[in-house]
């Protein structure tokens, strides 16, 4: 065996090793760890698809490493003196085809799992008026629908099917399909529940729908993820998944709290997927 | 000395210069804190009064602005201050003389006050909702859920007053209202009617500078 293949030999089986040891760590201790948690569904599959391109990337990283440690070790000057060049590299065919095979196969599988992944709920993205990747259970069981409304510097929740209640907060029932109307009544913003595993900007004039289905009970952050100005780094609030029953009575005490909102808001703009904003009311 | 070592020099003096230059800038950015003005005790809590105007006073430099001021108990003086610092876990009665005509509400769910203890009045009257067309500001700490609606002046009020100081003789709603306060924290307010007049959907200059639609609720 040349010098040559055996570094070749002690390297691909010190990567092999390495990545033994690491891929059930990432997969079964790191993974399910990972953002955003499993709290819906969704967040659930982002939790999957970020422990694949972990488990993924791990081979990649681990040969990278394992290839400056060994170069390290094996090359290192072992007597002083002086430091001369290697011999030339020329080309090698063998390593160029298995490079462009490899690369090329990792690439495509997660182009084709991330495409796969998207088209089968959204993944808790926005996906503009017409979403394409609709949830199963949309067919069967009609979803929550619920209105984002972003303004400089705060989101309010409107719930069209009650009466067009307006709340500064928001709970949302568990183990129920959400669709989000996400929209903006100036700038634009970006709705990012972050526990919910849901993100979709909010634009003047779009109404940008978003699914999520939730589990059991969640306390979860929601946070502009646009930078909006001003007050951007204080547009934030807060909200909770809870169970139907716990849902029915929240938003009955939402009902009586902000009925006279309700109705002047009713009186003064019909309810509206978007918004545009009336840019001079008085030259401002 | 050598033309070298003069050149030497010639670079370090220059270099101490705009070393010296930038952290004079930076220190003064760092020590420059915007004024605050205390809310008044009182034995029911503490009092703070404010204004809303039209235009900042003469010798602001940005003297178009709309902008609110913390102003005293008969309005006679007046402060270009938007930090308010109030005592913890406290009533805190805010009283507010709006001068500015309306704009209205971009959202119509701010017409409704919220976050009060008690009601809100507007010239004495308690006000569950207003009309989502006449307010010219809203006074609002989202933090604390605190959300106020301001009437506008009529635009053919007589007598309105277009830039800071006004006097109470002149055309104004007065808005009372009362909060508690959290416990020790710095908490932002804002108005949320797009006021900023001559900016792009009027949010410009005003309402993205501190100091004239925005501020801090300084819990202390």
């Amino acid at each position: 065996m040349t010098d040559e293949r055996h570094h070749w030999r002690n390297v691909v089986l010190l990567w092999l090793l390495a990545t033994v040891i690491m891929l059930p760590i990432v997969v079964f201790v790191i993974g399910p760890g990972l953002p955003p948690g499993n709290g819906t569904v969704e967040s659930h599959g982002q939790v999957v698809d970020n422990t694949v391109l972990l488990a993924t990337a791990t081979p990649v990283a681990l040969a990278v490493l394992v290839y400056f440690a060994y170069a390290l070790w094996a090359f290192r000057e072992r007597e002083p003196g002086a430091v001369l060049d290697g011999p030339a590299i020329r080309g090698n065919a063998s390593v160029q085809f298995w490079w462009l095979m490899i690369t090329t196969t990792m690439v495509l599988f997660l182009a084709a799992y991330g495409t796969i992944r998207l088209l089968a709920d959204g993944s808790g993205g926005g996906q503009g008026p017409n979403p394409i990747a609709t949830p199963a259970s949309a067919a069967t069981d009609p979803p929550l629908q619920v209105q984002v409304i972003a303004q400089q510097w705060q989101f309010t929740y409107r719930f069209p099917g009650y009466g067009g209640v307006e709340t500064r907060e928001i709970e949302l029932p568990a183990n129920t399909l959400v669709e989000f109307h996400v929209t903006s009544l100036d700038v634009i913003h970006s709705f990012w529940a972050y526990e919910l595993g849901v993100k979709a900007d909010a634009n003047p004039g779009e109404d940008n729908i978003a699914y999520v289905t939730t589990r059991g009970p969640l306390a979860f952050h929601v946070r502009c993820a646009e930078l909006c100005g001003l007050w951007h780094g204080y547009m934030f609030n807060g909200g909770s998944v809870v169970s139907k029953t716990d849902f029915a009575s929240w938003i009955a005490q939402q009902q009586r709290l902000y009925a006279p909102a309700t109705k002047a808001g009713r009186a003064a703009a019909p309810y509206s997927k978007t918004y545009f904003p009336t840019p001079l009311r008085r030259g401002g | 000395m050598s033309v070298n070592a003069k050149r030497l020099v010639g670079v370090a003096v220059c270099t101490a210069a705009v070393v010296a230059a930038i952290g004079l800038y930076i220190g003064l950015y760092l020590l420059r804190v915007p004024g605050s003005v205390a809310a008044i005790g009182t034995a029911a809590g503490s009092q703070l009064n404010l204004a809303t105007v039209a235009a900042a006073d003469q010798s602001d430099p940005h003297n178009t602005w709309v902008s609110y001021y913390a102003v005293d108990a008969n309005s006679a003086k007046w402060r270009h201050d938007t930090t308010f610092v109030v005592a913890a876990n406290t009533l805190v009665h805010v009283t507010i003389y709006q001068y500015d005509t309306s704009t209205g509400l971009r959202n119509p769910f701010l017409s409704q006050p919220t976050g009060t203890v008690g009601p809100l009045l507007i010239d004495g009257k308690p006000t569950a909702v207003v009309d989502p067309t006449s307010p010219a500001h809203t006074f609002a700490i989202p933090q604390l859920g605190v959300s106020i609606p301001l009437d506008g002046v009529s635009s053919t009020a007589k007598n309105t007053c277009s830039q800071a100081p006004c006097s109470l003789s002149q055309a104004h709603h007065t808005v009372s209202f009362t909060f508690r306060t959290p416990g020790k924290g710095l908490y932002r307010w804002q108005c949320f009617v797009p006021c900023g007049a001559g900016f792009i959907e009027g949010n410009g200059g005003p309402m993205q500078t501190v100091g004239y639609m925005g501020g801090f609720i300084k819990v202390v």
